[in-house]
C-alpha cells in the first residue's frame, strides 16, 4: 500500500486508508472511487513570491517531472544552499515524483523543499532520501501549502551517518488531505532536530508523522511540534520513537503541543517511544489545550482587541519553533509564513 | 471621574458585590481596604470587564460615559487600567513588544497616530530607569522569570506608558518585601496628577503608608460600610475588620 504505487499503477485500491494502523488518521483510499488521471508534462511554473530573496540554487518540478536540471550529489566540503520546489500545475490529476540526495562528507547544506498546489483537486505523491555522510550538516526547512480540494502525500527517508547533524522544521497548512512523513535513522553519535508547525483551519487536514530510529551509541533527538487547529480542520500528529538494540547513550526528547481554537477542530496524537537499550535518557511531553482565558483577559485590560490578543497568543506558542531554525534567511522566510498564515486563520 | 451606584455582581450563581456605591473624583486616590472575600477583586475584575462577573444590577461610569457596555480592551482605551494582584506570564511575547502593541492598540482606538520604534524606546527606557528596572529584562518574556516584585513594576510601568485616566492597584503589596514596595510606591506616586484617580485595593495598612489615600473605604458583605480620611486605615489596622462581621463570600 503505498500512494506511489496507487499513482503510478492507477489503482485507487493501492491507496492507503483507514485499515492501515499508520494511515487511519489520513484516509486516501475513501477519497476516489477510481485514480485521477496522471497529471500532462507541465510549463515552467512562475516564480513564487515567498522565496524572491532567498540567496539558493532552484531545482524545480512540475506535475511530477523535473524542469531543467536535478541535483542528487552534493561534492564532499561543499556549503550548499538548495530550493527545491515541486508544483502542482493541473487540476484533477494525478503524478508521484521521487528524488534521492545524497549528501558527501563534510558538507553544509540548506535544503528548503517547497510543495506547492497551483491548481485544484490534483493528487501529488512525493518520496525521497536523504543520506547525510559523516561530519556533514543539513538544515531542512518543508513547505507545504496546497490548494484546499488538493491532496499531497510526502515522504522523506533520511539516513544519518555517524556524527552528522540534520535540523528539519516542516510547516504544513493543510489541504484536503495532507500528510508529510519523515522517517530517519540515526547513526552512532548522529544529531538530529525534527521539528513542526503546523497550522489547519478551515476544512482542512494535515498530518505530520515521524519515525527516528537510533541506531548505534550516543545519539541524540529532539522533536518540538506545535500545532494549532481551527475551523473544523483535523491535525495529526504521529511521532515514534525507536532506541534499538545497542543505542546505548541515545538522548531522545519528544515534545508535541497543539491548540485547538474551535469545538469543530480536531486534533489527533500518537507519540510512541520504544527503547530497548540501556542507559538511554528519553522524555517526551505531549499537551492539548486551548488559549488560556485568563492571558486573554490580561491582554485585553491592556487596549489590546480580542482578535489581536489570540493573534499574540498564538504566535508565542508557535515562535518557539520557528526560533529554533538555525539559518537566520529561512527563519525570517518561515516567520512570513507563519505570521501570513496565522492571520488568515479561521 | 469614576462613578459606581448599586452595583451588584455574581460570579456563577453566588451575588459578591451587593448596592456597592462609589464615587472617586478627578485627582483624587481613593483606597478599598476590607477583609479576605469582602469582594475587593471582584470588584476590580468587575471595572476591568472580566467575563464571568455579571452584572445584575447598578452601574459604573467614567466620566459619565458607560462603562459596562465595553469590553475590556474599550474600557482600557477609555483610561481604564487594572494592576493585578498576580500578572500573568506572557511566554514568547518580549515585554517590550507587548508594551508597544497595547500602546499602539489604545492610540488606534482613540484615533491617535502609532509611535514609532525610537520615540517607544526612548518612553519606556525612561519609565524602566524610574522604576530602577533593568532595561535589558524588557527584552524577555512579558514576566517570564521575574520575580514578584519585579512583575508588580512591570505593572507600574506599563501604567507609566499607557497613562490611564483611572489607575486601579489590586493587592499591589502582595509579595513585595519592604524595598519592592517602597519603589512600586513611588512609581505610583509618579503617577499621581490632577488628571488622574487611582483606586488602591489592598487588604493591609502599609501600602497606604507609602501611597497617601485622599479617602478610605471599607468593603464588607459586598458593600461599602464605612468611608473615612486616612486616619480610618490606621483604626482598621489596630481594631482589624472585626466589627464589619465575619465574612460571607469566599
Amino acid at each position: 500500500m503505498s500512494v506511489a504505487a496507487a499513482i503510478l499503477k492507477g489503482d485507487a485500491d493501492a491507496l492507503p486508508g483507514r485499515r492501515d494502523e499508520a494511515w487511519r488518521w489520513t484516509d486516501l483510499r475513501s477519497l476516489y472511487r477510481v485514480m485521477p488521471a496522471p497529471s500532462p508534462a507541465s510549463d515552467r511554473p512562475a516564480a513564487n513570491p515567498l522565496f524572491s530573496s532567498l540567496q539558493a540554487q532552484e531545482v524545480l518540478y512540475a506535475n511530477g517531472r523535473a524542469i531543467g536540471p536535478v541535483i542528487s550529489v552534493l561534492d564532499a566540503g561543499a556549503k550548499r544552499r538548495l530550493l527545491r520546489r515541486f508544483v502542482s500545475a493541473s487540476p484533477d490529476r494525478s503524478h508521484h515524483v521521487s528524488c534521492d540526495l545524497q549528501v558527501e562528507e563534510k558538507t553544509d547544506l540548506l535544503l528548503i523543499d517547497s510543495f506547492e498546489g497551483v491548481a485544484s483537486g490534483y493528487l501529488s505523491s512525493f518520496s525521497g532520501t536523504l543520506k547525510v555522510a559523516s561530519g556533514s550538516r543539513v538544515e531542512r526547512v518543508v513547505i507545504v501549502e496546497d490548494a484546499a480540494d488538493g491532496v499531497s502525500a510526502i515522504r522523506l527517508d533520511v539516513e544519518l551517518s555517524a556524527g552528522a547533524d540534520f535540523a528539519q522544521t516542516v510547516l504544513l497548512g493543510g489541504a484536503l488531505r495532507q500528510r508529510v512523513e519523515t522517517r530517519v535513522i540515526q547513526g552512532p553519535g548522529a544529531r538530529l532536530r525534527l521539528d513542526g508547525v503546523n497550522l489547519i483551519d478551515g476544512a482542512r487536514h494535515g498530518d505530520q508523522t515521524t519515525y527516528v530510529t537510533h541506531q548505534g551509541l550516543g545519539g541524540a533527538s529532539d522533536q518540538l511540534v506545535k500545532t494549532v487547529v481551527a475551523g473544523q480542520a483535523r491535525a495529526v500528529f504521529q511521532g515514534r520513537i525507536v532506541v534499538s538494540e545497542g543505542a546505548d547513550g541515545t538522548n531522545a526528547r519528544m515534545g508535541s503541543h497543539a491548540l485547538v481554537l474551535s469545538d469543530r477542530a480536531e486534533y489527533d496524537a500518537k507519540p510512541e517511544l520504544e527503547i530497548y537499550a540501556d542507559d538511554v535518557q528519553c522524555a517526551h511531553g505531549n499537551s492539548v489545550g486551548s488559549l488560556d482565558e485568563d492571558a486573554l483577559f490580561y491582554i485585553r485590560t491592556r487596549g489590546v482587541p480580542d482578535a489581536a490578543a489570540r493573534a499574540m497568543l498564538t504566535t508565542a506558542f508557535v515562535g518557539e519553533v520557528v526560533a529554533r531554525i538555525g539559518d537566520d534567511e529561512a527563519r525570517a522566510l518561515a516567520d512570513a509564513l507563519v505570521s501570513s498564515r496565522l492571520g488568515g486563520l479561521r | 471621574m469614576l462613578s459606581v451606584r448599586n452595583l451588584h455582581v455574581s460570579v456563577g450563581d453566588t451575588p459578591i458585590l451587593k448596592g456597592l456605591d462609589l464615587h472617586v473624583p478627578k485627582g483624587e486616590v481613593h483606597a478599598i481596604m476590607g477583609p479576605n472575600g469582602a469582594g475587593k477583586s471582584t470588584l476590580s475584575y468587575t471595572l476591568a470587564g472580566r467575563d464571568g462577573y455579571v452584572v445584575d444590577q447598578g452601574s459604573a461610569t467614567l466620566d459619565g460615559e458607560d462603562l459596562l457596555v465595553l469590553g475590556p480592551d474599550q474600557r482600557a482605551a477609555k483610561g481604564i487600567f487594572l494592576s493585578f494582584q498576580y500578572p500573568l506570564e506572557i511566554p514568547g511575547v518580549p515585554a517590550l513588544t507587548f508594551v508597544r502593541s497595547a500602546l499602539n492598540a489604545q492610540r488606534k482606538a482613540r484615533g491617535q497616530e502609532e509611535i514609532g520604534a525610537p520615540d517607544f524606546l526612548k518612553l519606556v527606557r525612561a519609565a524602566a530607569a524610574g522604576l530602577k528596572m533593568d532595561f535589558e529584562m524588557l527584552r524577555r518574556g512579558l514576566n517570564v522569570g521575574f520575580s514578584g516584585g519585579e512583575k508588580k513594576r512591570m505593572e507600574i510601568l506599563q501604567a507609566v506608558i499607557l497613562e490611564p485616566r483611572l489607575l486601579i492597584l489590586d493587592e499591589t503589596d502582595s509579595g513585595l518585601d519592604i524595598d519592592a514596595l517602597k519603589i512600586v510606591a513611588e512609581g505610583v506616586n509618579g503617577l499621581r496628577s490632577p488628571e488622574r484617580s487611582m483606586l488602591v485595593i489592598t487588604h493591609y495598612q502599609r501600602l497606604l503608608d507609602h501611597i497617601r489615600p485622599d479617602r478610605v473605604h471599607v468593603l464588607a458583605h459586598g458593600k461599602v460600610v464605612e468611608s473615612g480620611g486616612p486616619e480610618l486605615a490606621l483604626e482598621l489596622e489596630r481594631a482589624g475588620y472585626d466589627k464589619y462581621g465575619a465574612r460571607d463570600a469566599a
